[in-house]
């Protein structure tokens, strides 16, 4: 039998250091960037008209984009969508507030502007949305709720399940996994619509899902092996998950690879980012959410890991910063 | 439990999937097209509702508009549009459309495969408001013109073509009109053609009588290009307020060829209406035999059918405006006698199909406050089955990578995972298909996706099997053993993932809505196959070989 990983014993804990420093390296530029650039909201959150066109012959984008400003659209993003001939055209609400009706007027200049640049009759419209500014204010928030409520009923839930130790360390890596799809997000330049939230909801259950296999092997570890530091424990447990992970996010990322080259332009967005998800996320299971629970054993030692803790980690470089932070 | 049992128990639960999935007939209620009749259709099918995105179609989120007319109950007036537009879609002959209130102020429609979109909006939005008014006799707008225009000129407005009455100028004064104005290309035209000397209005609204050679009183002209600009002028407070009480002024819905010149009616009219639309009983359009342009004949109930003899009985002689929506209707005709129940609206340059969308929405109601639309998404129906190809596709391939894998690191316990893997999908649509869950695109990659990430159900089972191994036990100990420790990773990590998906449910519109929903079908169904279907598979494979000393995993 082939098993990857069989006997592995990577000593994870003391590299953590370095994976902050990677972690640091990558993200922070990347939260940066989102503090600099912001992220590219979809129509349906900022409100405004999309209409995706297929025409029957190339499309003089320029002249289109004229034509629009000439009719009182200005601003408006002509993007090249899916096949050939196929494009978007996106205009955003420009004032805020302004009555809702007026995306629905918007998607007749529109249908005005392609009739004059393209003729009538010589282009097909495949999709039209139009949501007003009131509608997209909403959602936002309500996208906002859901990822900060769903936040919190994990929390408990692995309050429940293991002790509030365990779900803090959880939540905690699951932050920074967040953070860093958002970070991705901006420097991508990806459109953020409903599915692409839908995508950063599914990774966090992805990412939270590897945490838990980890933590649930490190309960099961402290538990068999009372002697044992707790650094080596989280060791223990990561080396021993370490086939299934291998695994099952190599079958993941299989479906994802998939669904990023047949899937469509639509899906195409979710699946880069849960893409992105499986990668951070199996990241912050083994450097975010393990050390984070060493920390916090430390601090506030709970009954699980006591005995562990009095011993000192077998690798005295961890052991030796461990303990100077807790004093 | 028996592997009999067990095997009877993943039969039923197959039966059950695939009952859910036979296609059966369905009766659709569709208006045919030539004939506007409305007729049932049967057609076969998988009962698996697809989203909008999928199969094409239009979805409207809906709230009151009091821009120009404030609801005195909105919570009354929202239900009561609710009502309307159902009556209304029923009648418009969309196959299972649907039609809520969502929270307390909007409601939503959706309609699947509709392929003329602009017209279902129209009939949503259109208010449908029917009144009829006499005419002024008074010559109240002819008296109150000279008022009129000297309330323009304190203003600061003038109707000079040289100087002043730049669009500039009047816009300003228009105030929040500005922006849409601005985009009519119609408004700085009108301002040079309809300013001549001193008079503003007075020049530009002159009474029917001397032009068409008609003695309608009440009716007046004004070229069609200077009625942009006369419409936001005579709706200026200060000069609104020179018209004497109960007299309003409305537009003619259409603009009307007088000669070579386009012009635009204007009517004065009594204020209140003789009756409205909410007497009638019944609509329906058909083709004038002498004009052969449509019209729309209705019938009033019975108490508005005497109401409206009583009224036209004193009004003999009178000419009598049909207004829908604040707009008159066609010339309003002279009441040659007293007329009862039955009446019919003249609509001029209509095609039938609008006359039968405009009856179909005066038979069922008008709608108490205008709608507005703050939300719409129209999805064509070839890009849905573009999509649903795609999505397939991303399947299909995704599919074979993960049976590769599984069969090819797991060997024979991986073709078992496999079956279970099947046994998933099946599942899944199934209990989709049992909720009435609707399949959205981004449902489609929820599929795809959680085809991954079921098999980690089994990746956790098996690899524990292998640990269990490791450690020299017996492969039915082994067994036994890597399931029962299998399985609080599986459940911990499963429920936080129902979790979200909740959340992601709580929250979403239809399409993120179909995700969360085959997510947590998903779960249902992965926990189902690894945790029972495989386990059975594996009882029956080590009964048959007892002896085995090594397992092909």
């Amino acid at each position: 039998m082939t098993r990857f990983f069989a006997h592995a014993n990577y000593d994870f804990i003391r590299l953590r250091h370095y994976a902050y420093a990677v972690t640091g390296v990558l993200v922070i530029p990347g939260l940066l960037f989102l503090l600099a650039v912001g992220l590219n909201y979809s129509i349906e959150f900022t409100g405004g008209t999309l209409v995706q066109v297929q025409s029957k012959a190339p499309v003089d984008v320029g002249a289109l984009r004229g034509r629009l400003d000439k009719q009182g659209i200005h601003g408006a993003e002509i993007q090249n969508y899916g096949g050939v001939n196929e494009f978007v055209i996106r205009a955003r609400v420009v004032k805020p507030g302004t009555d809702a009706n007026d995306t629905q007027a918007t998607s007749a200049e529109v249908t005005r502007a392609l009739d004059a640049v393209l003729g009538a009759g010589t282009y097909n419209i495949l999709r039209v949305e139009a949501v007003g500014p009131k509608v997209g204010g909403e959602l936002r928030q309500k996208a906002f709720l859901a990822i900060v409520l769903s936040f919190f009923a994990v929390l408990a839930y692995l309050a429940y399940r293991f002790e509030w130790r365990f779900g803090l360390a959880a939540v905690i890596a699951t932050a920074h996994d967040i953070l860093a799809t958002i970070a991705f997000i901006s420097v991508m330049r990806l459109e953020v619509s409903l599915t692409v939230v839908a995508a950063v909801l599914s990774m966090v259950g992805y990412s939270l899902n590897d945490t838990i296999i980890i933590f649930d092997r490190v309960r099961e570890n402290l538990r068999k092996h009372k002697k044992e530091g707790f650094a080596d424990i989280l060791n223990r447990s990561i080396n021993e998950t370490l086939p299934r992970s291998v695994l099952t996010h190599g079958t993941t990322l299989c479906t994802l690879l998939a669904l990023t080259i047949f899937g469509g332009e639509v899906i195409r967005p979710f699946a880069l980012v849960m893409f992105f998800g499986v990668f951070t996320g199996t990241f912050s299971s083994i450097y975010i959410a393990a050390p984070v629970l060493m920390a916090i054993e430390r601090r506030w030692p709970g009954p699980a890991a006591r005995g562990h803790l009095a011993a000192p980690a077998a690798k005295p470089a961890a052991g030796g910063r461990k303990t100077a932070e807790v004093g | 439990m028996s592997i009999r049992t067990r095997l009877l128990v993943i039969a039923g639960l197959i039966a059950l999937s695939v009952y859910f999935l036979v296609p059966r007939t369905i009766t659709v209620r569709e208006r045919d097209p030539q004939s506007g009749v409305m007729l049932d259709r049967t057609e076969k099918r998988v009962p698996l509702k697809l989203g909008l995105d999928l199969q094409g179609g239009m979805h409207l989120a809906l709230e009151l508009d009091q821009s120009k007319q404030v609801s005195a109950d909105p919570k009354r007036d929202l239900d009561l549009a609710l009502t309307v537009l159902r009556k209304r879609i029923d009648e418009f002959g969309v196959t299972e459309p649907l039609i809520q209130k969502v929270g307390d102020s909007r409601i939503v429609v959706e309609l699947a495969g509709i392929t003329e979109p602009a017209r279902a909006k129209a009939i949503v939005q259109r208010s449908a408001f029917l009144e009829f008014r006499i005419t002024d006799k008074t010559g109240a707008l002819e008296k109150a013109l000279p008022a009129m225009d000297r309330a323009l000129r304190s203003l600061g407005i003038k109707g000079d073509t040289g100087t002043a009455g730049k669009p500039s100028a009047v816009e300003q004064l228009l105030g929040g009109d500005t922006a849409k104005k601005a985009a009519t290309p119609d408004s700085a035209k009108a301002d040079t053609a309809g300013a001549t000397g001193g008079a503003i209005l007075g020049s530009l609204i002159q009474s029917s009588g001397g032009a068409s050679g008609s003695n309608m009183p009440g009716e007046f002209i004004v070229p069609e290009t200077a009625f942009p600009r006369v419409d936001s002028l005579i709706n200026l407070p200060t000069v609104a307020r020179q018209l004497p009480r109960g007299v309003t002024l409305r537009w003619a819905s259409a603009p009307t060829s007088v000669g070579v010149q386009s012009v635009r009616f204007l009517y004065a009219l009594e204020d209140k209406p003789i009756i409205t639309g909410s007497s009638l009983e019944d609509a329906s359009a058909q083709l004038d035999p002498l004009t052969n342009g449509p019209v729309v004949t209705f019938q009033l109930d019975r108490a508005g059918g005497r109401k409206f003899g009583d009224e036209t009985g004193k009004h003999v002689g009178d000419y009598m405006a049909i207004l829908l929506d604040g707009r008159v209707q066609g010339r309003p005709p002279v009441i040659q006698s007293r007329i009862s129940r039955n009446g019919q609206i003249t609509l001029g340059n209509k095609t039938l199909q609008e006359a039968q969308d405009l009856a179909l929405t005066l038979k069922a109601g008008a709608l108490p406050i205008p709608l507005k639309i703050v939300e719409e998404r129209q999805v064509g129906a070839s890009l849905g089955s573009d999509s649903i190809r795609d999505g397939l596709t991303a399947g299909l391939v995704g599919t074979l990578l993960v049976i590769l894998i599984m069969v090819g690191y797991y060997r024979v316990s991986g073709v078992l995972a496999v079956v279970g893997l099947a046994l998933y999908i099946l599942f899944t649509v199934g209990g989709l298909s049992m909720v009435e869950a609707t399949l959205t695109l981004p449902g489609l990659a929820g599929i795809v996706l959680s085809i991954g990430i079921a098999v980690d159900a089994n990746v956790l089972i098996f690899e524990r099997i292998r640990e269990e191994l490791q450690h020299g036990k017996t492969v039915r100990l082994s067994v036994d053993e890597g399931f029962k420790h299998a399985m609080n990773a599986i459940i911990d990590s499963n429920v936080s993932t129902v979790l979200t998906a909740l959340f992601l449910f709580q929250f979403g519109t239809g399409p993120v809505k179909g995700f969360a929903v085959t997510l947590i079908m998903g779960i249902i169904a992965s926990m189902i196959t690894a945790v029972f279907v495989t386990r059975t598979f594996f009882n029956i494979w080590l009964d048959r070989r007892p002896a085995m000393s090594t397992l092909s995993i």
